[in-house]
């Protein structure tokens, strides 16, 4: 009898065993419903996208992830039933989902599959879940160790020593042009606008209204410093987005620049650039204009969503999926160094520090607001009219008020 | 021909036009004349990864319920049409009086999205059309007069830019422009001036534009009139040469009057293409420099939010200057081709 009972005990461990092993190894298994997952294109993404579908158990799952994914998640959630169940979206972009009103709160998705989520990655909207983050984002200094070395000049903290420091630079004769920027007429020039005007101090709205305030003395300060900038960068700077940027850095021609967190991976590893370049490249903390002390940088969350006009099943297996998926089982050592990852158990790599330093320093978040898309338009296209000279920096700033109010008008957010 | 013959002849293609020509243009022209709906703005929490801040939200239940009750948005009739980022009545006005002469205003039109949009549209239109016409008729003499056995490849290469993708070969060019490319290159060390960028000047980068436009279109002329020169009265010009005419003579007095026709077809399909220019700003990265009407339409559509009523009164826009700009070419078409009496 007693042999027979630990015979018995036996098999019941090893079950147990076994079943623990297995969650171990797969950890989700969602056999119902479906998952279609949108979003941009870079390796966190990729990684968390192929977790979130490995779940999936006989169950259509696929992912679309393209640059591109911002003019196609709104239309494709749009329909009833939804083409896509999740969108991987931004603090700026979710504002446009929100606003049509495509995306469902996840509260009662929460208290069901993810209870584990820690309260700092739900991002809450008038107290309602409406997206968990996984990562953070922002923009901060690359800098070129060696040159620096060579000019002897510390590393910048502020935009005024960035420009001591790319003057000396040109004045040595190491580069020409040391400065490097993301400044693309468009998306990429209003956002370095939106970095500056906030490290000068400034707030783009009347505070609770959608009346835009940016003609003052930080907006002229933030526009001036953008000006001065680039006379030391690449004449084309004005075509030149964070892909252009980055080649130029990798190409050895520049030795400092404002660059995206999430890039400076591809900067600091041996493939497109030389020795030279890539083990001297040191990703710094976020600079700052003026003396109102605020970084002039913006966080950013990337995060997922789950659709509005989709089946409960349908979002029950998309939230299950996609929450295993961006739960510290996400981790290993490919993935570690991919992003600034908001799991517990993350460890920081080198690549990393520049976020973490920007997160560090206080910076503000980009604006969640729903009419802050409309100023970034109007910013985009009304800059570079001021960079090249045409106009002053008082009457770049009133067109885009105005361009601003008229789009704003039309939307029905000002009256 | 019966008519109820000719009726159902042309029937699927009157309904096809019906409903992708006319019954879209119904819908841009009703859209331009909606706004949105007045947002129900509430201020709120907005929590994160970074901490809580007051912000504000659309509250999605009154809108709603705003949507439910006017499907289409607000009814605003003209008031897209004269604001700032189109017509721009009252800015207009306002310069106007404001004005110190007439090069100051026309700074401040300028400065205006729709019209800075038209200046580049009108210019690329006016200047490429004709250019891309003698370009196309400069080819279809040459490979004419080429030996027969070098023909086919001649005209192979002729048509290349035809054939390659316009984004793709704008492209090329772009990369080729560029400081460090081999044409940018190039340019530097003819203009002496190591610091000259044709990406960074708006002057150069127009006339890029405008270069790329013909080279893109050219073939599609030359085809046409290449077609053309085949049919030449071979009689007459026989005659011509036995008159002493030179060959200079004989194309400006016998093959130019042969193709007039044509070029009015070539030129009604140019003025056409070249007004909704789009395709090379875009490849150029160009719309810091320049602004066409296709591109506000693009612009308005890509933002985060879109403004789907400020496109369509655009479009609309476009479409009314497109009718004005073929006017004078279908009257002359019509006239040409109505029985004289």
């Amino acid at each position: 009898m007693k042999m027979m009972r630990t015979a018995l005990l036996g098999t019941a461990m090893a079950v147990l065993s076994g079943t623990s092993a297995l969650a171990a190894g797969h950890g989700c298994d969602v056999t119902e419903g479906r998952i279609n997952i949108v979003g941009n294109e870079f390796p966190a993404i990729q990684s968390v996208a192929a977790a979130a579908l490995s779940c999936a158990n006989g169950i259509d799952a696929e992912s679309n992830l393209t640059a591109d994914h911002q003019t196609i998640n709104l239309p494709g959630m749009q329909g009833n039933p939804a083409e896509y169940t999740s969108a991987i979206v931004a603090n700026s972009s979710i504002v446009a989902l929100i606003n049509e009103d495509v995306i469902r709160p996840l509260d009662d998705l929460v208290a069901m599959y993810g209870q584990d989520i820690p309260a700092r990655q739900l991002i809450t909207i008038d107290g309602k879940v409406m997206a968990v983050a996984f990562m953070a984002n922002a923009q901060h200094l690359v800098y070129r160790k060696d040159v620096l070395e060579q000019i002897g000049m510390d590393v910048p903290t502020s935009y005024e020593e960035v420009l001591a420091a790319a003057e000396k630079i040109r004045a040595e004769g190491i580069m020409e042009n040391p400065v490097g920027g993301a400044y693309a007429a468009g998306w990429n020039l209003a956002e370095e606008f939106v970095n500056m005007y906030l490290g000068a101090g400034g707030a783009f709205f009347e505070p609770g209204t959608a009346n835009v305030s940016i003609n003052n003395e930080q907006g002229i300060l933030a526009l001036e410093t953008m000006k001065a900038l680039t006379e030391y960068m690449n004449p084309d700077y004005l075509t030149h987005d964070s892909n252009a940027t980055s080649a130029e850095w990798e190409a050895g021609n520049v030795a400092l620049m404002n660059m995206w967190g999430s890039r400076t991976g591809v900067l600091m590893d041996d493939e497109g650039s030389e020795m030279a370049v890539y083990s001297n490249t040191v990703a710094g903390g976020p600079l700052t204009v003026g003396d109102s002390g605020v970084a002039a940088s913006t966080l950013w969350w990337d995060g997922w969503t789950v659709a509005k006009n989709i089946s409960d099943a349908e979002a029950a297996a998309t939230f299950q999926a996609l929450a295993h998926a961006t739960s510290p089982a996400l981790l290993n050592d490919e993935t570690m160094s991919q992003a600034v990852w908001l799991m517990d158990g993350y460890e920081p790599a080198p690549v990393n520090e520049g976020v973490l330093a920007t997160v560090a320093a206080g910076a503000n978040p980009y604006p969640m607001l729903p009419f802050m898309g409309l100023l970034h338009s109007a910013l985009g296209d009304n800059l570079a009219d001021y960079l090249q000279g045409n106009e002053s920096a008082e009457q770049a700033l009133a067109d885009v008020e105005a361009a601003y109010t008229t789009a704003a008008k039309e939307q029905g957010y000002l009256q | 021909m019966k008519h109820s013959a000719f009726f159902w002849f042309v029937l699927p293609s009157a309904v096809l036009m019906l409903l992708f020509i006319a019954l879209p243009i119904v819908s841009v022209v009703t859209q331009s004349m909606y706004a949105a709906h007045e947002q129900v703005v509430v201020t709120v929490e907005s929590c994160g990864p970074f901490g809580c801040t007051e912000s504000t939200a659309v509250d999605q239940e009154a809108t709603q319920a705003l949507q439910d009750e006017e499907p289409l948005g607000r009814f605003v009739g003209s008031e897209i049409y004269t604001d700032r980022n189109h017509l721009a009545v009252g800015e207009i006005g306002t310069a106007w009086v404001n004005a110190d002469g007439l090069p100051d205003f026309g700074r401040a039109l300028m400065n205006l999205p729709f019209y800075n949009a038209l200046a580049f549209t009108l210019a690329y239109t006016f200047i490429v059309t004709p250019l891309t016409i003698i370009a196309g008729f400069l080819i279809a003499i040459a490979v004419n007069s080429v030996a027969k056995a070098l023909k086919g490849p001649t005209i192979f290469f002729s048509l290349l830019p035809m054939i390659v993708t316009p984004l793709v070969g704008a492209l090329i060019l772009f990369w080729m422009v560029d400081a460090r490319g081999v044409l940018g290159t190039a340019l530097q060390w003819l203009a002496d001036d190591p610091s000259l960028s044709v990406k960074a000047d708006t002057t150069l980068m127009w006339i890029m534009l405008m270069v790329y436009g013909v080279w893109s279109s050219a073939p599609f002329a030359f085809v046409v009139f290449y077609a053309g020169l085949q049919t030449v009265n071979q009689d007459t010009m026989e005659a011509a040469v036995i008159d002493g005419a030179s060959r200079v003579e004989r194309i400006r007095y016998v093959v130019i009057p042969h193709l007039m026709p044509l070029t009015t077809f070539v030129a009604l399909i140019q003025l056409m293409d070249n007004f909704r220019v789009f395709e090379p700003i875009v490849s150029f990265q160009a719309q810091a420099h320049a602004f066409s009407l296709s591109y506000a339409i693009f612009n308005d559509l890509q933002g985060e939010t879109r403004l789907l009523s400020s496109a369509a009164a655009t479009s609309v826009l476009t479409i009314i200057g497109v009718a004005i700009l073929l006017s004078p070419v279908l009257v002359r078409t019509y006239r040409d081709f109505s029985p004289r009496t």
